[in-house]
């Protein structure tokens, strides 16, 4: 096999520095140790296995990392490529979609109950949501809508999608949509969807000094943990949804649907309402101030969330994780948020000289922000926008970034759970918001782990899926106990409650 | 509502309700009221003129306390009737003539229903506290408010709210409504309510919202209605008397959406570098030198953009040319073709469902959000002032006119920051004021290219 050494700029980078790794190319164990290293190459070090961060399992591939032991920045990835064509789909895809894609599970979900048991069902419900697949060579098949599970299911083998997409229900059978979609009046329209949210890190870009883009880490994950928390707290108490389902993205972010009745019904202009009550940061480069807390008080969805989490993920965590004082760079950004020029030129004088003096004990970016505390909330310096300094400092690195525009619209697409991301070869496992703090997105079962996993079990019958003694047990077991079980309960009720309603007003209305 | 001929001047409706207390009406039913053909045509336009100019105020970016003076004005002028006891009539019967004429497409009630609305929330907001809470009686509203025990328990997070909108703590006597969050978005959009357990507590102050919701959904529920009635039976039966008045009415007021390109504006891929620099808006423009200097743009620039382009006259051949010429450059020519190329064709109306899609007008992107790394919304409002002055002073505007424009930026008069930008640029007055990006470009060009085809028109004239 032919390797070119070559620099990779995968979308808007083309250098990038993985911890102090340096990930020199994608192939095999066997070939690796009978590569003739291309001339020029200098490497050096020791050559660990695939760990933690940053792999792509798109081939029968291991991804191996060589240490340099004294090479800090400007380190450059090279990527070697392989001539042939990746077989991810070919060998990995379809064994996954046949053996551990959990069909029946994602089917419960969507039928909401209608599973035609109860003479409330509404029969046409399934048929009527909109799927979409993303197959190989980038091939887009919208508006694929099944009748009942084994459809669903026989596509899907059938297709092997990269992607799978979930969209809203129709007023009609997708598949039907040209014969009413005609002329001004579209009786072909979405009247059922869930409320999403999309948290990427990519969003984040500004407050992490860990990773940039596609990049996750542990030392930048919390901010996922915090949207998680932050969100799904509110979700529950302010607006009163309970089944919430959270899932990994798998690469660099989180997803959310909230499943209720009344959040399906939501129309567009709830959804912006929503999705606009959780906005805090605004504008971009070319605006100013990013996040403005007025007022004396903070709304009180604001002041949980700070009281709660903010402040205590930005102190204890991220404040030295991401240090965010440490380095004169680092702590001008904070220092520009200041609108008092006095008390940024007393820290920054402080700061200057403390290189040398500072105590080994405590954590550098501890002390200076307890410094920072001190002068902004002393009350000594009483200029305008200073009451709420800190708390906007802390927001700014802290509070979630929602995706606003695909919250708003009932017609927006989002991948399903379970699908495994092209580029990392993870599957999107969902996460326990009560247990978010220990969800690791570098642990996640890989579908190339997966697949290890099946073949050295052997071949097993197992009646609840061949998924039952791989990684993904816990991922599907979590989902249906904390999510989906929950979910068809209250959905039989609401069927039940409304078609007993229908039945008495029918009686009703038969009189003499 | 029976409508009888000129001659007639019955009227069967009681005229003593109507001067005792001012109403509103919330047009709920067409009442049993005989009106004459003439006036079934003129209260119309009356409250057209009314209507049309709500939307003008509102898309000059006026600020509430002066939309509230222009409506009572507005309302004054336009909907008196010379006997008092017929002013309730005249509302009543011009709204359902009204109704009739902008049930027929989407877009026209679209727009009346924004204007209906606005128009009830300032009528509202000038009632007395009775007359209030008689129209939320109507709207069941009265019976939702909070008893004290609830109060009690909510107090500390009801004080807050307030103070964190700059108001005091609500007093022990303070009137809260509990209503389902889902009936006031624009106070949850604002946070500017307390919400608990999918309800939100509404303040006195703050209950115009409320009923201008419920106002809104019902109106619009009835909208359709009226239309499938007009398709189904209305507009066949009333073919030679009322029909040809309904289809009259609606077609001048809507302004100019520039889904068709201009006489003069039809540019080519050669032309754009140079009417960029004199033509383009500062929003266009900021869009396209960002376009050119990072060979990309997010999702609301490419639209905000690429619909203007189109409305300027690029075709879709050009578009995809000169959009691939950028991104092309950064992301490379196949991806180009797979994940943006759709997209332009989308805004062309040559896929999905084919919709030929209008350019922004002002008011829409002044109200966008741009979030990080966008580039679209208004730089008039969006940019930070010394981002501001800056792009301004690229493009060219001297410095005393560049005080007066931030003054009113700082006044928050966008649409005026932006023509007197116009004007300090092209060395003339712009009296109508801007109120579409591609409006500048069309009156831009219209200075900078006085009429090359006249001379060829007179041609053709003078030979006949």
């Amino acid at each position: 096999m032919d390797f070119q050494v070559g620099i990779v700029s995968e979308g808007v980078e083309d250098v990038s520095v993985i911890s102090d790794c340096v990930m020199v190319g994608i192939f095999s164990k066997l070939e690796w140790e009978e590569t003739d290293w291309p001339q020029g190459l200098d490497i050096q070090g020791e050559i660990f296995f695939l760990s933690s961060c940053h792999h792509t399992c798109t081939s029968s591939l291991y991804s191996f990392f060589i240490h340099f032991s004294s090479c800090k920045s400007s380190s450059i990835f090279i990527q070697m490529i392989p001539q042939q064509e990746s077989d991810f789909d070919h060998n990995y895809l379809k064994p996954y979609y046949g053996k551990l894609f959990p069909f029946a599970d994602i089917f419960k979900w969507m039928t909401y109950g209608h599973d035609g048991k109860h003479p409330g069902c509404d029969q046409s419900y399934f048929g009527r949501r909109e799927f979409s697949f993303t197959l190989k060579g980038d091939f887009y098949l919208r508006f694929q809508s099944f009748n009942n599970a084994l459809e669903l299911e026989n596509s899907i083998k059938e297709k092997c999608p990269l992607k799978i997409d979930i969209g809203p229900v129709y007023t009609v059978d997708p598949a039907k949509r040209h014969a009413y979609a005609q002329g001004d009046n579209n009786v072909f329209a979405p009247v059922e969807r869930e409320l999403i949210f999309d948290i990427d890190m990519t969003d984040y870009d500004d407050v992490r000094y860990c990773c940039r883009g596609a990049d996750v880490c542990l030392n930048c994950w919390p901010l996922m943990t915090i949207a998680i928390k932050v969100i799904d707290t509110s979700l529950r108490d302010d607006f009163g949804f309970k089944h919430i389902l959270w899932v990994y993205s798998g690469r660099r972010g989180v997803h959310c649907w909230v499943c209720d009745g009344k959040a399906r019904r939501l129309t567009n202009e709830q959804r912006a309402s929503i999705a606009d009550y959780y906005r805090v940061y605004k504008g971009n480069e070319n605006s100013h101030k990013k996040v403005s807390l007025m007022g004396a008080a903070l709304h009180p969805f604001l002041a949980t969330s700070y009281t709660n989490v903010l402040k205590d993920y930005f102190e204890k965590i991220l404040l030295t994780s991401q240090n965010l004082l440490a380095t004169e760079e680092r702590y001008e950004k904070i220092l520009s948020m200041i609108p008092d020029e006095s008390i940024a030129s007393e820290l920054r004088g402080k700061w200057q000289d403390s290189r040398r003096s500072s105590s080994a004990k405590e954590d550098i970016n501890v002390v200076r922000w307890e410094q920072c505390k001190q002068l902004l909330q002393s009350g000594k310096h009483k200029a305008q926008g200073l009451r709420r300094c800190v708390e906007e400092i802390v927001f700014f690195f802290t509070y979630p970034r929602l995706d606003m525009e695909v919250s708003k619209h009932m017609n927006h697409l989002l991948k399903a759970p379970f699908c495994v991301h092209p580029k990392t070869g993870r599957v999107c496992v969902p996460i326990d918001p009560n247990q978010c703090d220990e969800f690791d997105p570098t642990t996640v079962p890989t579908l190339f782990q997966l697949l290890e996993e099946l073949n050295n079990e052997g071949l097993r019958a197992d009646v609840n899926g061949e998924w039952n003694g791989t990684s993904l047990g816990n991922a599907i077991t979590l989902f249906r106990s904390s999510f989906l079980e929950p979910l068809q309960k209250a959905c039989k009720e609401e069927i039940e409650r409304s078609y007993n309603l229908k039945l008495q007003q029918s009686k009703n209305s038969v009189g003499w | 509502m029976e409508i009888v001929r000129p001659q007639s001047h019955r009227n069967l409706f009681s005229s003593n309700d109507a001067v005792s207390v001012p109403s509103l009406p919330l047009y709920r039913s067409a009442p049993p009221l005989e009106v004459r053909l003439e006036d079934f045509e003129s209260f119309a336009i009356d409250r057209l003129r009314v209507l049309k100019g709500i939307s003008d105020g509102l898309s000059r970016g006026k600020k509430p306390e002066e939309m509230e003076k222009l409506v009572k004005e507005l309302w004054k002028v336009n909907m008196r009737h010379q006997h008092a006891s017929e002013v309730l009539n005249k509302d009543i019967i011009s709204h359902f003539v009204l109704r009739l004429v902008y049930c027929r497409t989407e877009d026209l009630r679209k727009w009346f229903l924004s204007m209906e609305c606005a128009l009830f929330r300032y009528r509202f907001r000038f009632l007395t506290p009775e007359a209030q809470r008689a129209v939320m009686d109507n709207f069941d509203l009265t019976c939702r408010a909070v008893n004290n025990v609830e109060f009690e328990s909510i107090k500390e997070k009801l004080g807050q709210v307030a103070r964190s909108m700059g108001q005091p703590s609500p007093t022990v006597d303070a009137i809260f409504y509990k209503v389902p969050f889902e009936e006031v978005p624009e106070l949850v959009a604002g946070r500017k309510v307390f919400i608990s357990q999918g309800y939100a507590y509404v303040a006195m102050n703050q209950v115009v919202s409320l009923v201008a919701t419920l106002f809104r959904s019902q109106l619009s529920k009835t909208l359709i209605l009226t239309n499938r009635k007009w398709t189904s039976s209305i507009r066949e039966q009333e073919k030679h008397r009322l029909t040809p008045i309904v289809e009259a009415l609606s077609s001048s007021y809507l302004g100019p959406d520039f889904s068709q390109p201009r006489e003069y504006a039809e540019i080519s891929l050669k032309d754009i570098d140079q009417v960029a620099k004199s033509s383009f808006p500062l929003c266009m423009r900021h869009l396209f030198d960002k376009l050119k200097e990072d060979h990309h743009l997010k999702h609301g620039g490419r639209m905000q953009l690429g619909l203007f382009l189109k409305g300027v006259g690029l075709n879709l051949e050009d578009a995809l040319a000169f959009w691939r010429a950028e991104f092309s450059k950064k992301v490379g020519l196949e991806k180009f073709e797979k994940d943006y190329s759709y997209n332009i064709r989308h805004n062309y109306g040559k896929e999905g469902k084919r919709t030929d899609y209008t350019p922004y007008s002002c008011q829409k992107i002044i109200s966008s959000t741009p979030g990080a790394g966008d580039q679209h919304g208004c730089p008039y409002r969006h940019f930070s002032e010394e981002n501001l002055r800056a792009a301004l002073s690229r493009m060219g505007v001297n410095s005393r006119a560049m005080e007066d424009v931030m003054d009113k930026v700082r006044n928050r008069h966008y649409q005026l920051a932006c023509t007197l930008t116009f004007e300090a640029l092209h060395g003339m007055t712009c009296d109508a004021g801007i109120n579409h990006p591609n409006q500048y470009f069309s009156d831009s060009q219209k200075i900078l290219q006085p009429k090359k085809d006249s001379s060829a028109q007179n041609l053709v004239t003078a030979r006949e």
